[in-house]
């Protein structure tokens, strides 16, 4: 029999521990959990810590854009251990929580309206008004319901005594709602028994709370269906895979600032079959950032006139405006005060004792007691970390001390708070718990019926035991929070086992046209990625096949790689440069030369980021290890060899992508323009390439036919058709006419016009394009014309130069249908509004 | 003694030409003058053209009057003209030396848990920063020598003034709209605008309540010249608080060192430029083309124009500035 896991606990009697009552004995709440992990094998252990690192990476590669580009992880790891909280002093915290968040509804209502706090003395001006938070064109809007604050978040901490004390308030966006729900999806399959024994409650009802309580506020009109959107500032947001995580549990529509468009006093989401009115909008972004027009006017991912529309109620932001005011830390202390003013209550849980510097006493109280407190900025919009009395000694103290005498208004200090300690699991050891500090993150959500809040929450755990702040950027992790319930459990569940009729989703017919749009560049960027890459491989193959010598194939593949942008043509002085192999290595491996294979690559990643969801793990992975090799290659100069190898590892990634496109994507709008813009972009490069090839004198040499059938990847289908060396008539026909030929001109051409006919018909519109009448006309060509013309000899003759013509027409109307795409269903979205002023 | 109002016809014109098509605008207008009690509006509209697709108009946080256009069809320019009949009772007060020492007004802003005075509560929206004015050390250290111990709060702003027209020289090249404070302060060269922003930020930072003022000034051709019109300009100056005395606001034209009185007429107040920018918006699409600004102040009856105020040299100087 193994020792107990309570023989090398350690036990703390300054702090208050989770688990321990003072006597060292278990807690009666955590005496089954504790037994269970008593009696759980090392290898059972094992098995489940990595079902959790497993779910926790496949969960970020679903949701989290950061999970690869460059390498960083997920913000956070998970401690599979539940924090537990008996049912009846949860009780207590989530009566004290509520109330909380309806006396700070209560101060945002009063702050943006009649200002009784302030006519009373009850709150300092300087917190308001002193406030770069306090939006004063949000001054005088009354939100639907009176609702402000429709998302609250606050920080609690549990002192030696076992009391809970808030120690921050969460009013802007609150995060971390997603995460507690990622942590209970998790941890609730690791321990399935103890958590049914247990009673644990869930959490389904308070997001279902969340959702009605947004929908009940909806200004909808009519027969309208509440239309809620989640704003986020995008993927490059640090909690980015929460508001995706969340938006497809809430089953909201995850949008940025650019799919939205305000038309007079109505917002709209954009979407590829038009606009559709949005009524609610649950923001994950800083509100000054909400409207460039009226708050911060640098944004550049507001919605402009925003504020109009909500000032005329026809959409609800949640939370409002304005709102992140009140994660001032200074406020906690004038809130006992204003509690029993404005709710007619005491305040039922303490804040941690704050000390605001810009009044005298607190100011003195703050000079004498430095050592015993932790000094923080008094405005959120500050950017300081909090400071340790005790930890600055002679100049950097003067300074601090200095600097708090010249704004005290600014700084407020707050005692030390002592967190309580939970077990946590050792990752180092065989069989072990670690006692960590941890604080608790609770959330709240309006309802028609009050605020809701969840049973359960985010618990913080810091590195060290000695640690005195939590931050998870620190590298802290985080735990599920397990409330009790004595009743039984509430059953509803958002994630259904089953699915009805009424629950099955068909290919997406709310695609945002920004969605849209980066599906399409992603289909151009990876055909374009293609087509450099196969071309210089063609180049390559003939200089090594040349074994430095200057061969006719090698100078003319040299020369239509410089005529199609691929090579760089000139030198910096803009003399012609002699096609060297460091020319092609840097057409490879440079990223910095703009027709590079290198940022091509670049920007396929680019385009993929954006529609991140849509594709697997794999191609993730294999053009992430295109990237690291092409960086790598940079600093070692790669022979020509190692150059081809790395040119066949591409175009087997490229076909794999392609593969996974025509057989594993779903055959939405989406999936249709990215198919478009791959079609656009190989019909480009071929008309391009092949009227090139006709007008270069160079391809006369011997040699040139076969790597242009190379080029258009159609050697071996020629081979089958015709066994004999390659002759100009075949090929032109193969890799124009053909049009059975997935790499010939036509084929694409006539793709592309029978997706667009589809589109036309289905989105009702008409491209008036010019690339039919194109088509047409070369098709009418007549081949006939090539029948005894030997194409070594010829020079300028009209047969060339004529089908080059045709074929360079077809090249400007798919240029042209390119940008009228872009006018028609992305809607500008490659344009970036700005700020105009006028004195 | 009482003077009579003085009337002034103000047209105030704006003109993009965006070089290329804009497909949606939005504008935010603070054109409309608000009335004061010594400043009545008898007449004023704005015409826009083209016309917008959408417009509400109501009044900002400080109770200015605003309006919003919007547009959803392509244009590829804008003409705004905000035109007003405006009567100025004159408005500068007396005897400046019988205001509060200015410890005592700053004492009256600072919070003692006890309930403010409502004009106190109203004064304190413009003592703290604002977008465009940081409130910086260095600020109080340059205004020191303007605010002895006991000295009046308003004998205090008029030297401040005075020291900020004296030190700053009027540049129209050397800032912009964005140009911090500590810059300006830095440089010693700026606009209306920067003069405005400095001596409020001064003030501030000694504890003082300081609006920003927007507006016009009439400007006067040199003798037997015509009036040109559009050669006026939009101005800006400031408004300090002083409990008890006048209207409770006292305005001063750093620019020209000067105490307004009936040449200045007020379109705005706020905390700083950034409040009230007379047209502020976003575009999608054109080419980024500067705004013409034109504006013409006449007086409506002319010959019952006083003598200029203040020694003839300085008023020299209001004639060829632009704020």
């Amino acid at each position: 029999m193994a020792r107990t896991l309570l023989a090398i606990y350690p036990h703390r009697a300054r702090r208050y521990d989770e688990m321990l009552a003072d006597d060292g004995v278990v807690r009666p709440h955590w005496r089954k959990f504790y037994d269970h992990l008593d009696a759980v094998a090392p290898d059972q252990m094992r098995e489940r810590l990595e079902f959790v690192d497993r779910r926790i990476q496949e969960n970020g590669v679903t949701y989290n854009v950061y999970a690869d580009p460059k390498g960083s992880d997920r913000p956070w790891a998970l401690d599979p251990l539940p924090l537990i909280i008996p049912h009846d002093e949860w009780a207590g915290v989530a009566a004290a929580v509520a109330q909380r968040a309806r006396l700070l509804n209560a101060i945002l209502a009063d702050l943006y309206g009649e200002q009784k706090l302030l006519s009373e003395g009850l709150l300092p001006p300087a917190l308001v008004y002193g406030q770069h938070g306090y939006l004063w064109p949000c001054r005088g809007i009354t939100p639907a319901g009176g609702v402000w604050l429709h998302n609250y978040a606050v920080d609690l901490a549990r002192s030696p005594d076992g009391r809970w004390w808030a120690i921050g308030d969460r009013t802007q966006a609150p995060s971390g709602a997603g995460y507690a729900l990622e942590n209970r999806l998790i941890v609730a399959r690791v321990f399935p028994e103890m958590f049914s024994e247990l009673r644990v409650q869930h959490l389904a009802d308070f997001f279902r709370d969340q959702q009605d309580g947004l929908a009940a506020l909806a200004p909808t009109e009519r027969d309208e269906q509440p239309h809620i959107v989640l704003l986020t500032p995008g993927p490059y947001n640090e909690t980015y895979f929460e508001h995706a995580y969340l938006a497809r549990y809430l089953g909201f529509p995850l949008v940025e600032g650019h799919d939205l468009t305000v038309r007079g006093e109505t917002v709209y989401l954009k979407t590829l079959r038009g606009l559709q009115r949005v009524h609610v909008i649950l923001r994950r972004q800083d509100d000054s950032y909400c409207d460039p027009l009226e708050l911060r006017g640098d944004s550049a991912i507001g919605v402009p006139g925003l504020l109009n529309v909500v000032r005329a109620g026809r959409v609800v932001v949640a939370n409002a405006l304005g709102s992140g005011l009140l994660a001032s830390g200074a406020l906690m202390g004038f809130l006992p005060g204003i509690c029993r003013m404005l709710l007619g209550e005491e305040l039922a849980m303490p804040s941690v004792a704050t000390w605001w510097c810009g009044e005298k006493p607190a100011l003195d109280y703050v000079r004498e007691h430095f050592d015993d407190l932790v000094i923080k900025a008094a405005y959120p919009s500050q950017r300081m970390d909090p400071v340790f009395g005790y930890e600055l000694k002679g100049e950097a103290r003067a300074d601090m001390l200095l600097r708090i005498a010249a704004r005290p208004h600014a700084y407020v200090a707050q005692e030390l708070v002592e967190l309580s300690q939970a077990p946590g699991w050792s990752r180092s050891h065989e069989r072990r718990l670690l006692a960590r500090p941890v604080g608790l993150r609770a959330y709240a959500v309006t309802t028609p019926a009050g605020y809701s809040v969840m049973p359960g929450g985010l618990a913080r755990v810091a590195t060290g035991i000695n640690a005195r702040i939590i931050s998870m950027q620190r590298g802290g992790s985080s735990k599920d929070v397990w409330v009790l319930t004595e009743g039984p459990v509430s059953e509803f569940t958002m994630l259904k086992p089953s699915l009805g009729v009424r629950d099955l989703v068909r290919a997406g017919a709310n695609l945002t046209s920004r969605v849209v749009e980066n599906l399409f560049w992603l289909g151009r960027y990876s055909e374009r990625f293609d087509d450099s890459a196969r071309m210089l491989r063609v180049a390559l193959s003939r200089v090594v096949e040349a074994g430095g010598q200057r061969t006719p194939a090698v100078e003319s593949a040299m020369e239509l790689a410089v005529h199609l942008g691929i090579l760089p043509g000139e030198d910096e002085d803009g003399e012609i440069r002699e096609g060297s192999e460091h020319a092609l290595l840097e057409a490879i491996y440079d990223p910095d030369h703009p027709g590079s294979l290198a940022s091509n690559i670049h920007s396929v990643m680019w385009s993929a980021t954006h529609v991140r969801e849509r594709l697997s793990l794999d191609h993730w992975h294999s053009l992430n290890r295109l990237q690291r090799e092409q960086q790598a290659a940079l600093k070692r100069h790669p022979t020509l060899t190692e150059a081809i190898a790395f040119l066949d590892r591409v175009l087997g990634v490229s076909s794999s992508l392609t593969g996974f496109a025509m057989d594993n994507m779903t055959r939405d709008d989406g999936w249709r323009f990215l198919i478009i813009g791959r079609r656009l972009e190989r019909l480009s490069f071929l008309a391009q390439a092949m009227a090139s090839f006709l007008r270069m004198p160079s391809t006369r040499g011997p040699g040139a036919l076969e790597w242009l059938l190379e080029l258009a990847d159609s050697i071996i289908t020629y081979r089958s058709r015709y066994s004999r060396p390659p002759e100009l008539l075949p090929v032109l026909d193969l890799l124009i006419f053909d049009d059975s030929n997935p790499h010939g001109v036509i084929f694409q051409a006539r793709v592309l016009s029978r997706y667009l006919e589809r589109m036309e018909r289905e989105l009702d519109a008409t491209s008036d394009g010019k690339l039919p009448d194109a088509l047409r006309r070369l098709r009418a060509f007549d081949l006939g014309r090539f029948e005894h013309l030997q194409f070594s000899e010829c020079r300028n003759c009209s047969p060339c130069a004529d089908l080059a013509a045709l074929l360079e027409e077809l090249d400007t109307a798919s240029g042209e249908l390119s940008d009228w795409l872009a006018m028609r269903y992305f809607t500008h979205v490659s344009d970036v509004s700005r700020q105009t002023m006028a004195l | 003694m009482v003077r009579p109002p003085l009337r002034y016809h103000v047209l105030h014109e704006t003109r993009y030409d965006y070089g290329g098509s804009v497909s949606l605008s939005q504008q935010q207008l603070h054109l409309a003058p608000r009335a004061l009690a010594w400043q009545q509006v008898e007449e004023q509209r704005i015409d826009i053209d083209p016309p917008p697709a959408w417009r509400r108009d109501g009044h900002d946080a400080f109770g200015n009057p605003v309006t919003w256009i919007a547009f959803h069809a392509p244009h590829d320019r804008l003409f705004i003209r905000s035109a007003m009949t405006i009567a100025v009772t004159p408005y500068r007060p007396e005897q400046i030396e019988k205001s509060l020492p200015w410890e005592m007004v700053r004492g009256r802003l600072a919070y003692d848990a006890a309930a403010p005075r409502q004009d106190d509560l109203d004064a304190l929206r413009f003592l703290f920063e604002s977008a465009h004015v940081r409130i910086k050390h260095e600020l109080a250290d340059y205004a020191a020598d303007c605010f002895p111990p006991g000295a009046p709060v308003l004998v205090g702003a008029q030297a401040l003034m005075a020291k900020i027209f004296r030190e700053l020289k009027f540049d129209p090249e050397a800032t912009t709209v964005s140009t911090p404070v500590m810059e300006v302060l830095e440089k010693k060269r700026g606009v209306c605008q920067d003069f405005a922003h400095l001596m409020i930020a001064c003030l501030r930072a000694c504890g003082l309540a300081a609006r920003y003022v927007s507006g016009y000034l009439v400007t006067r051709p040199p003798p037997g010249k015509p009036r040109l019109v559009g050669a006026d300009a939009s101005h800006a100056w400031v408004s300090v608080y002083a409990p008890g005395f006048a209207n409770g606001w006292v305005d001063f034209d750093p620019t020209n060192n000067l105490l307004p009185d009936t040449e200045h007429i007020t379109v705005a107040i706020g905390r700083d430029f950034g409040d009230i920018s007379p047209l502020r918006g976003i575009i999608l699409g054109g080419r980024g083309h500067e705004p013409e600004v034109a504006v013409t102040v006449t007086p409506l009856d002319e010959t019952e124009l006083p003598a200029p105020a203040g020694g003839s040299e300085k008023r020299q100087k209001t004639l060829t500035i632009r704020p």
